[in-house]
């Protein structure tokens, strides 16, 4: 059994780097990064871990300090949020095409301007194509839990490649929960020790990290990381089937609740998740088949597997909480609607721009998106695909 | 208690609303029950409006999003009772607890005539006998482990007690001002 604790989602992420005991952390210690490094840095204090703690004087010195450990053979971890993380951005990049299994915590708040702290995925969308591993988590046990699995992901031979997880800035990562955590011993094992196969401080095998890479030899490296991400898929299951022995707890690419025999559905990440699923069991007591996909692995994307269990639905809402400022709808949406088109799924789908810079959520919100499916089941016809949710002087 | 208990939290900033809300969480949870305490984040300034809030459940919670039809709502500061809807979907089933001395008349007139129960309570002179300063949150978490009757008081006492034991670490000599604040606003809180 667990143990029973109360936590904030930043509190319980610290706890998870402390039991995962990394070699080096490195973070920018004050807003916009979160409450987590501060923890993980009292952890270090009081003697709790062996890590090197580096506190860096920007999120860019941050990441590369945590490419410079990796790259020597260490297992480094770092903590960011909103516009730390657009600051790590160039790194970020470095990491991933150096295949260096770092792993983060990312709290996501919006990305300035104008200046806003609270929660969106807007800070998140913006390195969703940097080559990265996205987990994303509805509250501070999934946020914690993922944690511990994130280095077997990242590590694994055939993927190395970096990680991130995710969740609510404030809504979870400053609420306090229940939370079941793992003792110390059984994290340990079940993280194990970091044994890189090709690293810089190993005398037998001098390598270079990060050189020139030029016309000869960039598509191949690129073209390596696409199928390091494929092979994600099948680590990322294996690693929660391993941990589901250890805690009972069960994790795939995205959670179905009450979706297999739905007429609609919402389709989202994070928090919104589980005031959605309240909105689900209200709705089914009064006889409207609804449902919900949750997203919890957004990189790589499970296409096949998302457009498999949305085959059968009549309407479907994608609810995202960054606008891509496209005209066509946001990051999830685009991405899922493409799935479905690839794999010859066609349901009617709209797309939600939700939550924006903290707007609140609530169950009221969530129904009308409800509504507005029942509605198009009902007409068998989409006025406008591109709506948003909760915004004022609309509808 | 009900299966899911709301509440929302008004006071301005410094007077310990949040961690009263975080407080309330803890001793709820120290009887075995699901919560969330939370704080609606703004610009942090001293003695601007905040609002927290608290689930407490039987069950698991899932919900995310704030309160809007609270079962109980404890107000720190009654000189918010004019600028603030603090009754704002509040249940009419619910209560509304308010720290202040002003009388019966002038708190219906300005709570625009909500139909449930209203209690007061003097945190102030509570606090004032009791810590020699003015810590209004401490004798609010009494009250509203009162009224609210999520647990019954000798194990909310015993609760609170190694709670402050942990918290003041560092300045012991504050713990039993506290525990006598409890005692008081417990028995001190009344309807009106």
């Amino acid at each position: 059994m667990g143990i029973r604790e109360r936590l904030s989602g930043n509190e319980a992420s610290a706890i998870a780097m402390k039991q995962i005991n990394p070699d080096v952390v490195a973070a920018f210690p004050i807003t916009p990064s979160t409450e987590i490094p501060q923890y993980f840095s009292s952890f270090v204090s009081n003697g709790l871990v062996d890590t090197e703690f580096v506190a860096v004087e920007s999120e860019h010195s941050a990441m590369s300090a945590c490419i410079g450990a990796e790259a020597a053979g260490a297992r480094a971890m770092t903590a960011t949020s909103s516009n730390g993380l657009s600051f790590m951005w160039e790194m970020i990049y470095i990491a991933s095409s150096s295949r260096l299994p770092i792993v983060m915590s990312l709290v996501n708040r919006a990305v300035s301007g104008p200046l806003n702290i609270h929660n969106d995925h807007s800070d998140a969308m913006g390195v969703r194509d940097a080559g990265w591993i996205m987990l994303f988590s509805e509250n501070n046990q999934e946020a914690y839990d993922n944690l511990i699995m994130a280095h077997r992901i990242a590590e694994h031979k055939d993927v190395l490649l970096p990680l991130m997880v995710c969740q609510d800035g404030f809504i979870t990562s400053h609420s306090i929960e229940n939370i079941e955590l793992i003792e110390d011993e059984k994290v340990k094992d079940f993280v194990g020790t970091y044994h890189p196969e090709h690293y810089l401080l190993n005398d037998k095998e001098p390598i270079s990290v990060g050189p020139m890479d030029l016309q000869a030899f960039l598509a191949e490296h690129k073209y390596q990381q696409a199928v390091a991400m494929r092979n994600a898929k099948k680590v990322i299951l294996d690693v929660a089937a391993d941990f589901e022995k250890m805690t009972g707890r069960k994790y795939s690419f995205f959670e179905e609740y009450r979706l297999e025999d739905a007429d609609i559905a919402i389709v989202c990440m994070n928090s919104t998740a589980g005031t959605t699923k309240d909105v689900v069991d209200s709705l089914r007591e009064k006889g409207i088949k609804a449902g919900l996909l949750k997203v919890r692995v957004f990189r790589p994307f499970p296409a096949e597997e998302i457009a498999k269990a949305l085959s059968g639905l009549k309407a479907i809402a994608v609810l995202d909480k960054a606008d891509s400022l496209n005209a066509a709808g946001g990051a999830l949406f685009t991405d899922l609607t493409s799935a479905m088109y690839t794999n010859s799924v066609s349901v009617p789908t709209l797309s939600y721009i939700y939550g924006i810079g903290g707007r609140d959520t609530t169950s009221k919100d969530i129904e009308s998106v409800y509504t507005d499916l029942q509605e198009v089941v009902k007409s068998n016809h989409i006025e406008n695909p591109y709506r948003h949710l909760g915004v004022r002087g609309l509808n | 208690m009900n299966d899911l208990i709301e509440i929302r939290w008004h006071g301005r900033g410094g007077q310990g609303a949040k961690t009263a809300s975080l407080l309330l969480a803890d001793a709820a949870f120290n009887t075995g029950k699901y919560i969330q305490g939370f704080p609606e984040y703004g610009p942090e300034r001293m003695g601007a409006p905040i609002t927290a809030y608290n689930r407490i459940s039987t069950t698991p919670i899932r919900i995310h999003s704030n309160i809007y039809e609270p079962d109980y709502v404890v107000v720190v500061d009654d000189t918010l009772l004019e600028s603030v809807d603090v009754t704002a979907g509040l249940k009419e089933s619910g209560a509304i607890i308010i720290n202040t001395t002003k009388d019966a008349d002038y708190l219906k007139t300005v709570l625009k005539g909500y139909h449930g129960s209203i209690y007061t309570i003097d945190a102030r002179r509570i606090s004032m006998e009791t810590l020699g300063k003015y810590f209004p949150n401490t004798p609010m978490l009494a009250a509203i482990v009162k009224v609210s009757n999520i647990m019954d008081d000798a194990e909310f006492l015993e609760d609170m007690k190694s709670s402050f034991k942990h918290k003041f670490t560092k300045k012991p000599e504050v713990i039993d001002g506290n525990m006598k604040a409890l005692e008081m606003a417990l028995k001190e809180v009344q309807k009106i």
